[in-house]
C-alpha cells in the first residue's frame, strides 16, 4: 500500500468559500459611499429571513432540534463506557467469566473485587463479584482486559443515586436467563460509529 | 395639500354617548388588567416565537405547550424575596420601578385600546355606564403619549443611580445617552404625519386615513414611518438599542439589583411600552381602526405584527454599541428627519 490514500485527504464534500472582503476606505468620500452602501443594502432584511425560515422549518418541517430528553434519548456511541454487564454465553446460557480475576487486577481504582472457586467439575466458578461505582472511574480497562468478552460496558447511562457508595454484584449485572435473547455485543473500543463515514471531513490542514 | 375632512370626524364623534367618571374608571381598570395580563402574555409569546426562530421549542412543560408557564412566572416574582442593597437610596431604589410601570400605563391612557361598549342595563350599580374607547381623549394626545413614554426613562436611571452597583451605574448611563439620541428622532420623524394631518388626536389621525389601504399614511411617509420604528425600538429598549440591561456586556444593567415583583414591574412597564409603540404605529401610519365590521380586529392584527416585528428583530439582529446608537441617531436618521420635514412642508406650500 503506497502513501496515496494518506495523502489524498479529499473525502466528504466541503463547500469552503473564500471572503472576497474590500478593503477599508481611506478617504472621506470613501468613508461616505460605504455608508450609504451599508445603510441601503437590504443585508439586514437577509438576517430576518434567515430567522423566518428557520422558524418556518422548525414548525412545518419538522426540523425542530429539541430532545425531549425524559421522554426522548438519542442513541450514544458504541464507544460509551456506561455501567458495566455481565454477559452469559448465547449457547449454554452459562455466564461468560471463567474467573481469570485480570479486571480486579487492572481495575486503576480497586472499585472490583472478585473471589473464585472450583466447583463440582474442577471448573473456575465466581463466588463473589462486586462493583463499587462509587470508585468506579469508568475508564474501560477490565472490559478491554476481558479475555472472554464477559464483562462490558452497557447502555445505562443514568446513574444518579442518593449514596455516594453503590454496589454492584454480579447477578445484578449478570444479563437475567429469560433475556438472554435480547442480549447485546459490545462492539468494544475500536468501534466506530454507524455514521462514521458521514463524519468525515477533510481538515483545514491538507489545504 | 390635501385637508383633513372633518366631516368624518364629526360623524365619528356624534355618536358617542356622553363620558362619564364612571366609565373612565372602569376603563382605566380594564386597560389596567388587560393590558398586563397581555404584558405577561406576552413573555410567553416572546419565549416561544425566540425559540421557534432557533428551532428549538420554548417553554412545553407547564399546562399545554406550556401556556401555564406565565402562573408559574407569576408565583415565583410575587413569592421572592423583595431585597433593597445595603448601600442603596432605599426610597428611590423603591420609587424606580413604580415610574417605570405607571408611566407605561399612564401613556396608554390616551391611546384608544379596545372598542367601546355600554354595560348592560341589568348589571347594578354600573349598568348603563358607556365606556369609552380612550380613557382620556386628549386633542395632543400624540404629545401626551410620547410626553409620558419619555418620562418613563426616569425609572430605569433612577434605579441605575440608586442601587449602589458599578453595573447598575452603567445601566443608568446608557439610559441617558439612549435617552437623548432617539428621541429627537422620534419627535422629528412624527412631526410631518403630524403636519400633514394637522392635529396631535389619534382620532384625528384614524379619520384622515379612513378609506381603505390607499389612505394610509405609510404611503405618503414612508421615512417617516421607518425612522419611527427605529426611534421606537430604542423607546422601548428592544435588541438592535437594548443598551440598558444588555446581560452579556453589563449584567443587567440597571436591573442588577433587582428581584422579585419591583424587577417584575420594569417588566410589565416594558412590555406596556411595546404595546404603545404598537398602537401608536398602528394608528398613525398603518390606517388605525374603524368602527364599523371587523375594524377592531384589523387593528388588533396590525399591532399583533408589530409585537411581532419586535420579537422577529430580537431573533435575527445583533445589538449595537452605545456609540453606534449614538452615531446613528445623530448623524443618520436626526439629519434624514430634518430632511423629510423640510420636504414635507415645502410639498405642502406648494
Amino acid at each position: 500500500m503506497g502513501l496515496e490514500q494518506f495523502k489524498n485527504r479529499n473525502v466528504g464534500q466541503q463547500e469552503y468559500v473564500l471572503l472576497d472582503l474590500e478593503h477599508t476606505p481611506q478617504t472621506p468620500m470613501g468613508k461616505f459611499k460605504q455608508v450609504v452602501k451599508r445603510t441601503f443594502k437590504p443585508e439586514l432584511f437577509v438576517g430576518l429571513g434567515v430567522t423566518m425560515r428557520e422558524m418556518i422549518n422548525a414548525l412545518f418541517k419538522g426540523q425542530m432540534h429539541t430532545i425531549k430528553y425524559p421522554f426522548e434519548k438519542l442513541p450514544i456511541s458504541p464507544r460509551y463506557r456506561a455501567i458495566h454487564e455481565m454477559l452469559r454465553l448465547l449457547e449454554s446460557g452459562h455466564y461468560r467469566c471463567i474467573g481469570c480475576g485480570l479486571c480486579e487486577k487492572i481495575c486503576i481504582s480497586n472499585c472490583i473485587t472478585m473471589d473464585t472457586r472450583y466447583d463440582e467439575n474442577q471448573r473456575k466458578e465466581v463466588s463473589e463479584y462486586t462493583i463499587n461505582f462509587g470508585r468506579c472511574i469508568f475508564c474501560g480497562y477490565c472490559a478491554e482486559v476481558c479475555p472472554e468478552l464477559a464483562i462490558v460496558h452497557g447502555p445505562r447511562y443514568e446513574t444518579a443515586s442518593e449514596q455516594r457508595a453503590s454496589f454492584s454484584l454480579f447477578e445484578d449485572m449478570l444479563t437475567p436467563i429469560d433475556k438472554l435473547n435480547l442480549q447485546q455485543e459490545y462492539d468494544g473500543f475500536g468501534a466506530v460509529t454507524p455514521n462514521a463515514d458521514e463524519n468525515i471531513k477533510k481538515t483545514p490542514l491538507a489545504y | 395639500m390635501e385637508v383633513v375632512s372633518y366631516r368624518n370626524v364629526e360623524t365619528f364623534v356624534q355618536h358617542i354617548p356622553e363620558v362619564t367618571a364612571l366609565g373612565v374608571w372602569i376603563k382605566a381598570i380594564i386597560i389596567l388588567a388587560v393590558i398586563s395580563a397581555i404584558a405577561g402574555f406576552g413573555t410567553y409569546v416572546e419565549r416561544k416565537v425566540l425559540a421557534f426562530m432557533q428551532r428549538r421549542l420554548g417553554p412545553m412543560h407547564v399546562g399545554p405547550y406550556g401556556l401555564l408557564q406565565i402562573i408559574a412566572d407569576g408565583i415565583k416574582l410575587f413569592t421572592k424575596e423583595d431585597i433593597v442593597p445595603q448601600n442603596a437610596n432605599r426610597f428611590i431604589f423603591m420609587v424606580a420601578p413604580v415610574i417605570t410601570a405607571a408611566t407605561a400605563f399612564i401613556a396608554l391612557a390616551a391611546v384608544p385600546v379596545f372598542p367601546d361598549f355600554t354595560i348592560p342595563e341589568w348589571i347594578p350599580v354600573i349598568g348603563g355606564t358607556f365606556v369609552p374607547s380612550i380613557a382620556s381623549d386628549l386633542n395632543v394626545g400624540i404629545l401626551f403619549v410620547l410626553g409620558m413614554m419619555a418620562a418613563g426613562l426616569y425609572g430605569p436611571l433612577l434605579a441605575g443611580m440608586a442601587q449602589a452597583n458599578k453595573w447598575g451605574i452603567i445601566g443608568a448611563a446608557r439610559t441617558a445617552i439612549q435617552f437623548l439620541s432617539y428621541e429627537v428622532v422620534t419627535g422629528l420623524s412624527i412631526l410631518a404625519p403630524i403636519m400633514i394631518v394637522g392635529s396631535l388626536s389619534f382620532v384625528d389621525f384614524n379619520a384622515a386615513q379612513a378609506g381603505g389601504v390607499a389612505n394610509w399614511l405609510v404611503w405618503k411617509q414612508p421615512v417617516a414611518f421607518i425612522l419611527f420604528l427605529i426611534a421606537g425600538f430604542a423607546e422601548t429598549n428592544r435588541t438592535p438599542f437594548d443598551l440598558l440591561e444588555h446581560e452579556a456586556e453589563v449584567v443587567s444593567g440597571y436591573a442588577t439589583e433587582y428581584s422579585g415583583m419591583r424587577w417584575g414591574m420594569f417588566f410589565i412597564g416594558e412590555y406596556a411600552n411595546m404595546i404603545t409603540i404598537s398602537v401608536i404605529a398602528a394608528i398613525v401610519f398603518l390606517g388605525g381602526y374603524s368602527t364599523e365590521g371587523l375594524g377592531w380586529l384589523w387593528i388588533m392584527l396590525k399591532i399583533a405584527f408589530f409585537f411581532f416585528l419586535m420579537l422577529w428583530v430580537r431573533a435575527a439582529w445583533p445589538h449595537v454599541r452605545p456609540d453606534q446608537l449614538m452615531w446613528l441617531c445623530w448623524k443618520v436618521l436626526m439629519p434624514i428627519a430634518v430632511i423629510n420635514v423640510v420636504i414635507t412642508g415645502i410639498v405642502m406650500m406648494v
